[in-house]
């Protein structure tokens, strides 16, 4: 029998790098697209790019301060609603919950992460808003109308709405991330406490949570970064109104949503430079956060594996 | 001293029943959101999801009925071109990712992979806009597919990978043994051991993308005829749902209810047969 022949080899593994740099390549590819998409509009704005808020296609004056605005608040109100939700989920799912329960509750909420985001969307219409409108927003706005965020006519269609739909959108992902690592905390850990005599709550507190707090934080900025990208759901709920308002009952706009919105309308090389550059800050926003995520849970496994040993 | 201790005991206990049942009610809102979605489109969309609705064409304003057949089509078509692009190049490159390189290097490699996944789908269609519609100056189901295929790569990279990693080296070793070469072993061992795994990231890769529609916006466009060349701009489902869900027409607010719940079902479908696909390999393969 010849030889395994060397090159075939050599071949073999050159085409099977080459396919996996092509990751590398994109992300090069996209930075670079959105860079050279936007070249006038960056010489031209500048750092007011960011800074001003009117965005006037006529008078092709471009601020991207509103979407930027709108995209941070609501992904904030997000996270606000998304995070204990999904963190309490996941403890459930680990720690406290019947064994037999575990596993189809897991199934539903990877069945949750299936769902579309412009189906979400299109129930955020058609059901959630005018529910929210009728029951839960006057009520909020009687009783919290105080603070300011909830004052102004109701419409329906607001950054509140934007927030409540893109909480739906990033829950699957937190719950599934922080799943993973409160299953990846050692089982030692549980059991010194349990020999203490702590109760099954005591010991998800103490020597579950706070051994993967760093994790959780990891999981967290995650789902920011799923939030801040989220496009056609928040687009049909958030009401795309350019303005940066302190009530959360006004209509908001995201950086997500106007390129979504006025892409394919942009009249002008310079109209469309600008939405090149939304989509350059979008970009930037989320590489950020989803480098920080990542960072954090994977420094995480490599210092829990030497604990752990 | 005692019963001080006893009563504590119990607050602690009331404590942790406390912290089950909290914990529960919010396992519960969490998957509402999917059982109040999955009642509205049956309900809304049930009604309208009949014959014509998988037959037809898309019919003007003001005329009740038609359907969504080229949208259907279309989102197979655009399936089908991203598959061209991510399947091979998401396959090989796990290959890669299990079998080759220095711990490293392929940290880097998971490292950009992952952080790919995390790009905004709308980001997609802003670079295959820049890259292909400005080029050849039309959208089309190339560009629409190439946008998809695109997010398919890091998807499938990394759950070919990791079912890689769950061949046996000794199935490796034993075929090098034998004096077969190493990309020889890799493919008819390593690979074919995996191929049910494989098949299963690639097929809830196609789970992810079909519901697509930020990427497509101004890529694939959208068509209200059947697209008879794939350099023009072509119908896709969640494309079609939208236009329609944001317009002020009650009969298309029906069609998109309808539209919605065939999508639903057909990503759902796929998900189960995962399920039913993972459940013969790790069988196999333990």
């Amino acid at each position: 029998m010849p030889p395994p022949s060397r090159f075939a080899d050599k071949a073999f593994e050159w085409v099977t790098l080459a396919m996996a740099l092509v990751v590398v390549l994109l992300v090069i590819l996209v930075g670079w697209q959105l860079a050279r998409g936007s070249s006038a509009a960056i010489q031209k704005f500048g750092f007011h790019f960011l800074a001003t808020s009117t965005w006037d296609p006529v008078a092709e004056q471009f601020g991207a301060l509103p979407f930027i605005y709108g995209t941070i608040v609501s992904s904030l109100i997000a996270l606000i609603i998304a995070v204990p939700l999904s963190i309490a989920t996941a403890v459930y799912l680990t720690e406290l919950a019947p064994l037999w329960i575990r596993q189809p509750l897991t199934s539903l909420i990877e069945m949750l992460a299936a769902i579309p985001s412009v189906i979400l969307g299109l129930w955020g219409i058609f059901v959630m808003i005018p529910w929210l409108r009728d029951y839960p927003f006057p009520l909020l706005k009687r009783y919290l109308g105080w603070t300011g965020l909830f004052t102004g006519p109701i419409y329906g269609v607001c950054m509140f709405a934007g927030g409540i739909i893109i909480a739906i959108m990033i829950l699957p992902i937190i719950t599934s991330v922080s799943r993973e690592i409160l299953r990846s905390v050692p089982d030692l850990q549980r059991e010194a406490a349990y020999a203490l005599g702590a109760t099954r709550w005591e010991v998800t507190r103490i020597a579950v949570l706070s051994y993967a707090k760093r994790g959780l934080f990891g999981a967290m900025i995650l789902g920011l970064g799923r939030a801040l990208g989220e496009t056609m759901a928040v687009t049909m709920v958030i009401g795309n109104t350019p303005q940066i308002a302190a009530s959360l009952f006004a209509p908001g706009y995201t950086l997500a949503s106007v390129i979504a919105n006025e892409f394919t309308e942009a009249t002008t090389d310079l109209y469309l430079e600008a939405l090149f550059e939304i989509g350059l800050v979008l970009f930037a926003i989320t590489i950020l956060a989803n480098l920080i995520g990542q960072l954090l849970l994977r420094t995480l496994k490599t210092s829990g594996a030497r604990r752990a040993a | 001293m005692i019963a001080a201790r006893h009563d504590n005991n119990g607050w602690r206990k009331i404590k942790s029943a406390l912290a089950s049942v909290l914990s529960m009610c919010a396992a519960v809102l969490v998957i509402a959101p999917l059982g109040l979605v999955f009642f509205y489109l049956l309900q809304k969309g049930a009604g309208s999801v009949n014959w014509n609705f998988f037959t037809q064409l898309p019919k003007p304003v003001g005329e009740a009925g038609g359907g969504m057949a080229n949208a259907i089509a279309g989102t197979g078509e655009l399936l089908g071109i991203a598959s061209l692009i991510g399947i091979p190049i998401g396959v090989l490159g796990g290959v890669y990712l299990a079998e080759y390189g220095t711990s490293t290097r392929n940290w880097w490699l998971r490292f950009v992979a992952d952080i790919l996944n995390g790009v905004p789908s709308i980001t997609w269609g802003v670079v295959v806009y820049g890259m292909v519609v400005l080029t050849f100056k039309s959208f089309s189901a190339y560009a629409g597919g190439l946008a998809l295929g695109f997010m398919m790569i890091p998807l499938i990279m990394r759950t070919t990978e990791e079912v890689l990693l769950l061949v046996p080296n000794g199935y490796r070793e034993a075929s090098l043994a034998l004096g077969i070469s190493r990309w020889k072993t890799i493919v008819h061992i390593v690979i074919k051991t995996a191929s049910k795994g494989i098949i299963t990231g690639i097929l809830l890769a196609l789970a992810r993308i079909a519901g697509e529609t930020a990427p497509l916006l101004f890529t694939a466009f959208g068509n209200r005829f059947w697209n008879r060349n794939l350099a023009e701009p072509i119908a896709a489902l969640p494309l079609q749902i939208f236009s329609y869900a944001i317009s002020p027409y009650e009969d298309w607010h029906r069609q998109a209810w309808a539209g919605a719940l065939v999508l639903v079902v057909g990503i759902f479908v796929i998900n189960v047969l995962v399920r039913f696909l993972t459940r013969g390999r790790t069988a196999t393969v333990l």
